[in-house]
């Protein structure tokens, strides 16, 4: 199966372990003095596009940023809980490049680019190193030194993490590089502000057509290049772990202008979320994986169970991913602790009154850490009050915030139950293509984060999304864009007068405008809810042919629906959230439609993509290497016709073999 | 539950604002605040009218998007929780709710319930950050930072810029928000080169936004969502002396 001809990553040759130094020392670079005549449009200002802005301003280059939220600090990278991976080796447990590189492939069930991903694990260090300079408090031992902890599909601890809130932390030191060059005038940031179109001159991506959320207005800026780093599209789910305001809008418009896109059927649902308490609900909660650390998961060993937990005893409690999975039990990676617990709730072992919850659970780990504080503090013969006292002073350390969180929205007090927890929609591999350098296939214009569809393959390990997103932005970006600018210094900016700013905004105006007339019966909202529920219904954590195929019936009846019947109130200049949310339904509409054409034309399970017909005797997915190692690039055609594109992955490096955790 | 909602709308920034009333029915409990305004706004399309606008985002408690005053508290009546983490079972049946936006001279009100906040922004940019360039960084283990040092700059890093203390301070103040800034990286080895010239400008920069005076109320910390430490405030007022004391710029 040949790569297509319009599909070349650019993969440095030489061997694995040399490619991204030797191309960084030969990729071509732009001198300071063109520099400052070069601009560069940064969407969305999460960890990718922040620190894309912040390093590529520093370097000379004129950046305009944008974000739809009130300040760039609010981008969702913030709500990131668990930690972010590093090969430093710093806990002389064997861990290496090379197996943060090994590891992420695996984690990925064989659906990644080695190239990428050796390139991700050798800068890993980097990040931490830059982090901690810029002030961020990681977690710390007593020594002074920072701490570590585990995630799952590793038997490293390579997870640095500040209590819960890592993503926060990350986020605000790459907020205050942005800030700083901000305030120095490299940067001009537009708050909410959503960019609404790419706009293409003679075949390059040469700016966007963004629409002030404050005034309505519609705004032409002009950029050399264009960085998407806009995140994930999760949101078509309807209910997930995103923010409210999480969108595929600017990925999406540059897809529909010629850039392909990457596996859009790999969606990762997190095995530890908040069960669903309503038909109210307007958005999941994680509980983050580092859960998983101490927690254990269980459900009863009878059916129907509806004892309180603290009824049930020892001897009749499921450990069913220690039982199943021994070697990395509660630490498996998150595609299989989720099809797990859906494979219990399934068969009806589920708990609480929804019986789509499992427990996690942790009284063990009060004890554990009770009886180890109960040493440090040089008492023999603790009484069991001091142990559980103790133990839950330890826990509230490591996971307060998330304990807080559980019981503010479930109104239980987690130190005293176990958490009831369900698989929720998280994070989505599938993104843009890109090459090597990060750019899509429209020369000029980039993706980075989760906005792309690069690294982890058909399944994200835990504690890597903050690291894709800074090495994109800090590390990886600043090189390679050189390779594209340097051919770009003798463009003059080009005025926003040109036809083809006149004619995006036009289109942007026109649909604005087709969105308000329709002035039919129902909300955007309640179509995102009707698209949500077919997603998760029959392209969620379990897929199949006949599913697939009414899905994509019902997305396309519902999309006429929508065009037909949608109410959109207030005005287009002004300020309209109503607008805005309809605008980006719009969008999800038609995505959701190649997500399940991608989920029917992928005949094999790998990952978080899980095809019913295809799974092993003992129910793990099944892949099929001989005829899906590719990534699927999907070009935009028309409406509802999309044409395939293959980019085979080649493994030199390492040998492709059956997942096992066991 | 049954509820009433005196809820503040308002156009623009030019026009005039106003209480608008809504009867609720059948809240759940375990719904959210916002999810309460999510039934709202839905009842309100479709009696063809305009919905109630109020800033949100993550929903989780971390992003700082959420304000409003609620019954006159900022992020309501529970210590330790912005607004999207409230949850309806901290009310009762029959309930008159009253919902404002942000009240300060440096929060204008863009619609109804949504305030414009880069005034924050502006006074991060003038000194709140370490000025040190992608790439220019050493081990991250090689200066040692005491446990108890690390902690307190987190707990003072864990503001989420939303804008309850300003909110809550009887003169608009936003010594909290500017003290965490402040004293995290103060505390931290990596904030000593600019320690005294951030001080400054911080201050500075939230003296031009319109803010007011600090007059050791607490309110502020009260009422902040992630309990940040009047302490903070003790620290840039010490910051703030000992640059004024030493300083050659401004």
């Amino acid at each position: 199966m040949a790569g297509s001809s319009r599909l070349d990553a650019k993969i440095p040759s030489g061997p694995l372990e040399k490619k991204w130094s030797q191309y960084r020392s030969t990729v071509p670079l732009v001198n300071p003095a063109n520099k400052r005549r070069i601009e560069i449009i940064v969407i969305g200002t999460g960890l990718a596009g922040a620190s894309a802005a912040a390093s590529l301003a520093e370097m000379g280059y004129k950046v305009k940023a944008f974000c739809f939220q009130d300040s760039p600090r609010r981008a969702h990278s913030i709500a990131a809980q668990g930690g972010i991976n590093a090969a430093k080796n710093y806990q002389n447990d064997g861990d290496s490049v090379y197996r943060l590189f090994y590891d992420t492939i695996k984690g990925g069930d064989y659906r990644a680019r080695e190239a990428n991903v050796h390139r991700l694990a050798e800068v890993s260090g980097n990040i931490i190193d830059q982090c901690v300079a810029q002030g961020v408090p990681f977690a710390r031992e007593y020594g002074g030194l920072l701490s570590n902890r585990s995630f799952g599909g590793t038997q490293v601890q390579r997870t640095f993490y500040a209590a819960g809130q890592t993503g926060q932390q990350l986020l605000l030191g790459a907020y205050s590089a942005l800030e700083r060059q901000i305030g120095m005038g490299t940067i001009t940031m537009y708050n909410r502000h959503e960019m609404m179109e790419v706009v293409i001159i003679d075949g390059k991506c040469r700016g966007i057509i963004a629409r002030n959320l404050i005034t309505g207005e519609l705004e032409r800026h002009f950029g050399h290049a264009v960085l998407i780093a806009s995140g994930g599209y999760g949101n078509v789910f309807y209910l997930s772990t995103n923010a409210m305001g999480s969108n595929v809008t600017a990925a999406w418009k540059a897809h529909k202008k010629g850039a392909f896109f990457g596996n859009p059927c790999f969606t990762q649902i997190h095995p530890t979320c908040i069960p669903v308490s309503g038909d109210h609900q307007s958005k999941l909660t994680l509980m983050s994986e580092s859960l998983r650390n101490d927690g254990r998961i269980w459900v009863p060993k009878k059916k129907d169970d509806n004892r309180a937990p603290g009824d049930i005893p020892e001897d009749e409690r499921d450990y069913y991913l220690e039982r199943r999975y021994p070697a990395f039990g509660n630490l498996v990676p998150r595609d299989i602790a989720s099809r797990a617990a859906k494979e219990r709730c399934d068969a009806g072992y589920g708990v609480g009154t929804s019986k789509l919850a499992v427990y996690l659970d942790y009284a063990a780990a009060i004890d554990r850490y009770g009886h180890a504080e109960a040493n440090k503090n040089n008492v023999h013969n603790p009484s069991k009050e001091d142990i559980v006292k103790w133990g839950k002073a330890v826990v509230k350390e490591k996971y307060g915030n998330l304990f807080d969180m559980y019981k503010q929205i479930t109104g239980e007090d987690p130190y005293e139950v176990p958490m009831r927890i369900y698989p929720a929609v998280h994070y989505t591999m599938g993104g843009l293509w890109v090459d090597y350098n990060l750019m899509t296939t429209v020369p000029g214009l980039y993706a980075l984060g989760e906005a792309n569809f690069s690294d982890h393959g058909a399944n994200r390990l835990g504690a890597s999304a903050l690291m894709q997103g800074l090495a994109d932005g800090y590390f990886v970006i600043p090189y390679t864009i050189g390779a594209y600018l340097s051919n770009e210094i003798r463009t003059p900016a080009i005025p926003t007068t040109h036809e083809a700013f006149v004619e995006a905004e036009k289109s942007v105006a026109d649909r604005i405008n087709t969105l308000l007339n329709v002035k039919g019966s129902t909300s955007p909202e309640m179509f995102h809810r009707r698209l949500g529920k077919i997603m998760w219904d029959k392209c969620g954590m379990a897929r199949n042919r006949q599913g697939l195929e009414s899905a994509i019936q019902e997305i396309r009846a519902l999309r006429r629906e929508f065009w037909n019947d949608v109410r959109v109130m207030g005005e287009a200049k002004e300020f309209n959230p109503e607008l805005d949310k309809a605008s980006r339904v719009a969008d999800f509409l038609e995505l959701g439609e190649l997500m399940c054409i991608d989920a029917l034309n992928r005949e094999e399970s790998c990952g978080g993509h899980f095809r019913e017909e295809h799974q092993t005797e003992e129910g793990e997915a099944l892949r099929d290497d001989e005829h899906f190692t590719f990534v699927s690039a999907w070009e935009y055609i028309k409406e509802s016709d999309w044409g395939l594109h293959k980019e085979e992955l080649v493994y030199e490096n390492i040998k492709i073999a059956q997942r096992s955790y066991k | 539950m049954n509820l009433t909602l005196k809820v503040w709308r308002q156009k623009n920034s030019q026009s005039e604002g106003y209480f608008e009333t809504h009867q609720l029915t059948g809240i759940s409990p375990d719904m959210s605040f916002l999810e309460m305004f999510d039934v709202l706004n839905e009842k309100l399309v479709e009696e063809n009218k305009e919905p109630v606008a109020f800033d949100h985002d993550c929903r989780e408690g971390i992003c700082g998007m959420c304000s409003m005053y609620i019954n006159g508290r900022p992020h309501g009546p529970l210590e330790g929780v912005t607004t999207c983490q409230l949850h309806m079972r901290s009310f009762s049946d029959g309930d008159t709710i009253v919902v404002e936006p942000w009240r300060a001279t440096a929060f204008p009100v863009i619609k109804d319930l949504v305030v414009e906040r880069s005034s924050f922004d502006r006074i991060i940019a003038a000194g709140g950050f370490v000025s040190v360039n992608t790439g220019n960084a050493q081990d991250a283990n090689n200066i040692p930072i005491p446990k108890d040092d690390a902690d307190d700059a987190f707990a003072a890093a864990a503001c989420i810029g939303c804008g309850a203390c300003v909110a809550a301070c009887k003169n608009a103040s936003a010594m909290l928000f500017v003290s965490a800034k402040v004293s995290q990286l103060a505390l931290l080895p990596q904030g000593q080169a600019e320690r005294t010239i951030r001080a400054e400008k911080m201050v500075a920069q939230m003296d031009e936004e319109g803010f007011g005076s600090c007059t050791n109320t607490g309110a502020c910390s009260a009422e902040c969502p992630k309990e940040i430490s009047l302490e903070n405030i003790a620290r840039l007022n010490r910051e703030y002396l000992g640059a004024k004391l030493s300083s050659k710029s401004v």
